[in-house]
Formats: structure tokens, C-alpha cells, sequence
């Protein structure tokens, strides 16, 4: 691997900044946390990725000092953060419904916590200025937060959680209530302001494509575990189970029994009347045992000829989702089994080649899909 | 027609109730006092015709607004009525922020009932309340029978027929007023704000006073005026539990109503008392407003 890729993970000799050691907490009888254990390393931009309820607040929750786990530790540098109040901790927050302090100009909310610390007033008016301008809030600092917009308000609510510059910035949700747009480049603004203070940030977020754009690193996260921790492009190209492969993106996902090995292929007996499919396992499989293969639809090719890729089915077009750029094709084998392809839509639609009910052929290499236990 | 209406319902409402019997209390305030019913003069009489109504507008003058001045006794007790307003509004603030900061602070399920529990008194009659206070109170009373049995004292205190009574009166009947609003200020309160400004540096108790205190400003200052208006023209407590040197201008304007029978002169401190009044409605009103204003 080239020296110049930031992956801290793969360092035996990194020291993480946060290290959950079998951190469990529970709501009365409810379990929010489940024995989760995790590293996350200075300048990472860690993403917590998962479905609503599955714990991703209470993480940050007990990171930021407002909830303590039931069993467990959680040690920031080092140091074990059970005794340690909200006020006293190197971590700064920015709020899912951002906080913001409704009686406070916009510029006085950013000081609120310099002014805590007792910093001088020169000084504190230098960087509130600076943290006015890296959000591009110069204009709006004498105003209320009810005074501003959505994104204005949630780019405040990042200004006063970075004013401090926090060893650790937890950001819940942050950009959940923009709308797309504005939301795309307020992540590539999120990643520019991680790069240029260098802090590390930890996002929480239920938006798949929002984890991966930002990311260094993604956790996907269920019922109060952490199922795979991974670069968004191992998240993408290897999940480790079906719940992964389902959540992260489109896939199409086919259960049959291991059959014959082959040198490093596994042909999968999947359905009466049809060839097997051949894929290439990560892990080894018994004989008869049960498989799951996981397979993205843009790995799917679609065409009218019989195609020379090694795993091919024939069926009709069911179905066809125009996404401008894309298409995704929805083809019917002849046991019942629907395969989404997609391809790019680099001509006209005029000139599209398949249309309803038109016969074609789907294939994929033996390298292209994952084979999976669960 | 239809919006005529709605904008004519609120001003005859206000014309009736309010404006028509001030302008009675003011047309009595200018009379003379005089033996007779009703006792005062000059009394309009309108099958007199034009030559009655001259007759009667004569009669009127300014001479009680001007013996209310030559006497100490009016603008003492006018005084004194706004001092004992105050200082009872400081001691109503002071025992209703914590109830109300409790209550806010409850879990959900239990607010009705503490909500229930503050309102509940209303549903007895206030003179009953009143009353009981004066067996708790006085010399024989049961606070000094427990303070006594308890040997924290030797001597009854003497509470009962002094200011203190009246200010305990007055805290303790007008505390609903004061809760009220506070309460339904620190409820709308987000949590996440007192979490924020822990987040932030601040100790919990700071974070008390720079979120929570000014972000329930609204309330305390509603609730100041909702206790303070009413207790300036406060008669029934200060006659009940406070003593002869208790001065407060309900209980003067009384004495000049009933013991006097001079209604001219009664009529004229309540034209006063109500003058005093509007400053701090006007300003209630105003709070009132901004509020609406920071809600919407
Ligand atoms: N204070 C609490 N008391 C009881 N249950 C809670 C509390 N906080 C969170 N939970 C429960 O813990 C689970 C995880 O919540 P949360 O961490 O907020 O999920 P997420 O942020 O991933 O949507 C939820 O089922 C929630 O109901
Ligand atoms: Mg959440």
C-alpha cells in the first residue's frame, strides 16, 4: 500500500483517539449499545451508518458525556472518560436539532463557548470572526437564528461546535433537514473544513450516499452493533453480510447451496432449470451449505446476443427505471427471479437498445458479485 | 358586515364592561357627597330636559381629586399599597420559579396532576382560604401550636394582624399566577439547549443562568405583573390578615365606601388607583406582545 494514503487502521502502531472497549448500555431492559467495541483514529472522518433506532445518538451521546455506558469503557487519548462531565471534555457536538440559543445573535452563539473558557476579547472576536468566515456567515453574524434560513442555521450550529477546535467533533445527523442540493455541497464543505482544521470528526447519518461521499471510514451499524467497519469502497465491493449489501446501495441478492469447488470457484445451485452461478469466495463454504450472492446491478451486463461472460441467464425486460445518467433494467428469468442491470445511458434514448418484453441475456464475470453466509 | 362584526364584538364588549361603569365611577368621583340616596349629588335628571342636564354638568368639579392631595393619608397608601405589591411579587417569583422549574422538570406523566395541583385551590372560595389562614397564623394558631410542640419556640409568634400575614396571603393566593406562566415558558424549553451549553463549557448551574433564566424571561416578567397588578388593589387580604397599620389603598377605598359612605371620594381613589394601574398593564401588554412575537 502507498505511504501516502491515510488509512491509521492498518497501523499497529497508530493510537487511537476514541476506543470503545466493550461498551454496552441499556434503557431499563432495552439494549441501545450492545458489547461494542471500536477504534477511530485522529483526522478520521468516521461515519456511523445505520437504520433510525439502532443507537447511532446514544454513541454519540456517551462520546459527548450525556449518557454513561452500563458496562464498559470509553477512552478518549488514552484516558478513560467515565468521570469526565460534558463541560470538561476535549469534544465538541453539533446537535440533530441544532441548539442553537434562540436569545443569541448568530455571532454570539459561536462565542458562547469562548467565552466559557475565559478567552480574551480580542482574541475571542479574532476567531469568532474566522469561524463567521469559514462557514460564509460574515453577513449574518448580528442576526437570531430565527432570522436565517435551514442552512444558515445549521452551518451556525457547525461554526460553534468547531470555535473551540475540539480534538473531536460529533456531528448527529447535521445535514438532515437540507434538501439534496444543498446538502451535496454542504458535505464537500464538511470534508474541506475537516481537511484544513484537521479535526476528527465523527458523523452519524441514516443516508447511505451521505456516508460514503464523506467518509474515511464507515461503520454500519444494527441494533445496537456495529456489523462492518470499513472504507466506504470495502463497504461497497465487500460487504460482509446481506444486511450490509441491502443497505448500502442496490443489489440483488440470490440464495442457493455451495456446490463443487473448482480452484479458487464455487459453482451455487440456485434454482431448477438453470445453470449454476460461478463466483469466487472470500471464505470457505461446505459443500450443500447454504449461500447467499450478493451482486450490484452495474455489474450486471444486459444485452441481446448471447454473451460470452461465464455466469448467463436469459429473460425479458420487465420493467425499465430511467434515471437520466442510468437505467436500470428489471429482467425476469423463467423461474420467477428478477435481476436489476444498469447501465449507463450514454446515448439518446432513441437509440436505447431494449425496450418491454424484449428477450435479452444478463451475465457477470466470476469475479463480479460476493459470496455471503448470512 | 361579517368583519364589521368581528371588530365591533370586542370594542362593545369593552364599551360595556369597561368603559361605561368607569365613566359612572368617574361622573361620582366629581360629585359632592351629600345625605341622601344615592348619596351624592348633583343625580341627572333627564326628565328636566336640557335645563336638568346644564344643572347637573354644573354640579360636577375636581374638589375630591384635590382633597386626595391635602390629605397624607391617600398618596401613603398609595405608596404603600405599591411597595407591599412588590415586595410581595419579589417573595411570589421567589417560591414559584422553583415550583414551576420542578413541574417543567417532572416526567410527562406526572404534569397534569401537578398542573391539577396548582390550579386546584381556585376551585374553593378564596375568602374560605383567606379565612384559614387566619387559624393558621394567629397566636393559638396551628403554626405556633407546632413550632411550640416541637420546642423551636417558647413564646407564640406574632404573625397574624401584621405585613408579614399580608404577604403570605398574598404569595400564597396569587402563586398560581406565577407558576402558570413561568411553567408553560420552561416547558417549551428544549432540553437539548442546557445540553448544548454543557457542550460548550458550561457548569450545569451556569448553564442555568445563561440559558434557562433568560430563555423563561418572557414567563417571569407575565408572571410578575399577573401578581403584582391585582395585589396593588388588594383589599380582602390586607383587612383580614393584616393589621390597623397595615395601609393599602383597597382597604382605605373601602373604609371611605362602607364606613364613610362618601362614594365621591371613594369613587376618586378608585379613578387614581385605575391611572396607577395602566402603566403596568400597558407594559404587561407589551411583554405580552413581544412574546407573541418570538413565538411566531
Ligand atoms: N433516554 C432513553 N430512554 C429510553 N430509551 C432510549 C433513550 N434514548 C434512546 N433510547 C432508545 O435507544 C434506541 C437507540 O436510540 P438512538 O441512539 O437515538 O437511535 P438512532 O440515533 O440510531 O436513531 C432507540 O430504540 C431509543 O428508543
Ligand atoms: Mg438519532
Amino acid at each position: 500500500m502507498p505511504q501516502d494514503v491515510f488509512a491509521p487502521w492498518l497501523d499497529p502502531d497508530a493510537k487511537p483517539i476514541i476506543q470503545f472497549k466493550n461498551v454496552t448500555k441499556r434503557f431499563g431492559d432495552f439494549i441501545a449499545i450492545d458489547d461494542l467495541t471500536i477504534d477511530i483514529y485522529e483526522r478520521e472522518f468516521f461515519a456511523l451508518l445505520g437504520p433510525s433506532g439502532c443507537g447511532k445518538t446514544t454513541m454519540m451521546r456517551m462520546l459527548a458525556g450525556f449518557e454513561t455506558p452500563t458496562e464498559g469503557n470509553i477512552l478518549l487519548s488514552g484516558q478513560d472518560m467515565a468521570p469526565v462531565p460534558p463541560n470538561k471534555r476535549a469534544v465538541n457536538m453539533m446537535f440533530q436539532s441544532y441548539a442553537l440559543f434562540p436569545h443569541l445573535s448568530v455571532w454570539e452563539n459561536i462565542a458562547f463557548g469562548l467565552r466559557r473558557d475565559g478567552m480574551p476579547k480580542d482574541e475571542m472576536a479574532a476567531r469568532v470572526d474566522e469561524m463567521l468566515r469559514l462557514t460564509r456567515l460574515e453577513k449574518f453574524a448580528r442576526r437570531k437564528p430565527h432570522q436565517i434560513s435551514g442552512g444558515q442555521r445549521q452551518r451556525v450550529a457547525l461554526a460553534r461546535s468547531l470555535a473551540k477546535a475540539p480534538k473531536l467533533l460529533l456531528l448527529d445527523e447535521p445535514l438532515g433537514a437540507l434538501d439534496k442540493k444543498l446538502r451535496q455541497e454542504t458535505q464537500f464543505e464538511l470534508m474541506d473544513i475537516q481537511e484544513k482544521t484537521g479535526t476528527t470528526f465523527v458523523i452519524v447519518t441514516h443516508d447511505q450516499e451521505e456516508a460514503m461521499t464523506v467518509a474515511s471510514r464507515v461503520a454500519v451499524m444494527d441494533h445496537g452493533k456495529i456489523v462492518q467497519v470499513a472504507t466506504p469502497a470495502e463497504i461497497y465491493e465487500t460487504p460482509n453480510s446481506t444486511y450490509v449489501a441491502d443497505f448500502i446501495g442496490d443489489v440483488n441478492l440470490i440464495e442457493g447451496k455451495a456446490g463443487e469447488k473448482e480452484g479458487d470457484k464455487l459453482s451455487i445451485s440456485w434454482a431448477e432449470g438453470q445453470p449454476d452461478i460461478i463466483g469466487t469466495p472470500q471464505t470457505s463454504f461446505d459443500k450443500g451449505q447454504t449461500i447467499h450472492f450478493a451482486i450490484r446491478p452495474e455489474k450486471v451486463s444486459i444485452t441481446h446476443d448471447k454473451p460470452t461472460n461465464p455466469v448467463a441467464f436469459r429473460g425479458k425486460v420487465l420493467d425499465i427505471a430511467y434515471l437520466g445518467n442510468l437505467s436500470t433494467y428489471h429482467v425476469e428469468l423463467p423461474n420467477g427471479q428478477i435481476i436489476k442491470a444498469q447501465t449507463a445511458n450514454n446515448r439518446r434514448i432513441s437509440r436505447r437498445g431494449f425496450t418491454w418484453e424484449d428477450k435479452v441475456w444478463v451475465s457477470w464475470t466470476d469475479t463480479a458479485g460476493v459470496l455471503l453466509e448470512n | 358586515m361579517r368583519r364589521l362584526f368581528l371588530i365591533a364584538v370586542p370594542y362593545i364588549w369593552l364599551l360595556a364592561l369597561f368603559l361605561v361603569p368607569f365613566i359612572i365611577v368617574l361622573k361620582i368621583a366629581l360629585s359632592d357627597a351629600w345625605l341622601a340616596i344615592p348619596p351624592y349629588v348633583p343625580t341627572l335628571d333627564l326628565s328636566a330636559g336640557w335645563a336638568g342636564l346644564k344643572d347637573f354638568f354644573a354640579g360636577l368639579d375636581f374638589e375630591n381629586f384635590v382633597f386626595l392631595t391635602e390629605d397624607d393619608l391617600y398618596w401613603k397608601a398609595y405608596l404603600s399599597s405599591l411597595k407591599i405589591a412588590a415586595i410581595s411579587t419579589f417573595f411570589t417569583l421567589l417560591v414559584g420559579y422553583p415550583i414551576a422549574y420542578g413541574m417543567a422538570k417532572a416526567p410527562d406523566e406526572w404534569r397534569p396532576t401537578l398542573l391539577m395541583l396548582v390550579i386546584l385551590p381556585f376551585w374553593t372560595s378564596f375568602l374560605i382560604r383567606v379565612y384559614s389562614w387566619m387559624g393558621i397564623l394567629s397566636q393559638e394558631g396551628y403554626l405556633n401550636q407546632i413550632l411550640m410542640s416541637l420546642g423551636i419556640i417558647s413564646e407564640p409568634l406574632i404573625i397574624l394582624n401584621t405585613n408579614t400575614a399580608v404577604y403570605i396571603g398574598i404569595v400564597y393566593t396569587y402563586l398560581p399566577f406565577m407558576i402558570l406562566p413561568i411553567y408553560s415558558a420552561l416547558e417549551k424549553l428544549d432540553a437539548s439547549l442546557l445540553e448544548a451549553a454543557e457542550d460548550l463549557g458550561c457548569s450545569r448551574f451556569s448553564a442555568f443562568w445563561l440559558v434557562t433564566i433568560p430563555l423563561s424571561k418572557q414567563g417571569i416578567i407575565a408572571g410578575c405583573f399577573l401578581v403584582f397588578i391585582p395585589t396593588i388593589g388588594e383589599f380582602v387580604i390586607p383587612s383580614l390578615l393584616g393589621g390597623s397599620k397595615t395601609l393599602m389603598i383597597g382597604k382605605v377605598l373601602w373604609e371611605e365606601f362602607f364606613s364613610n359612605r362618601d362614594w365621591p371620594v371613594a369613587s376618586a381613589v378608585a379613578v387614581i388607583l385605575l391611572l396607577i394601574l395602566v402603566i403596568p398593564i400597558i407594559l404587561f401588554q407589551r411583554n405580552e406582545q413581544k412574546q407573541r412575537e418570538a413565538d411566531g
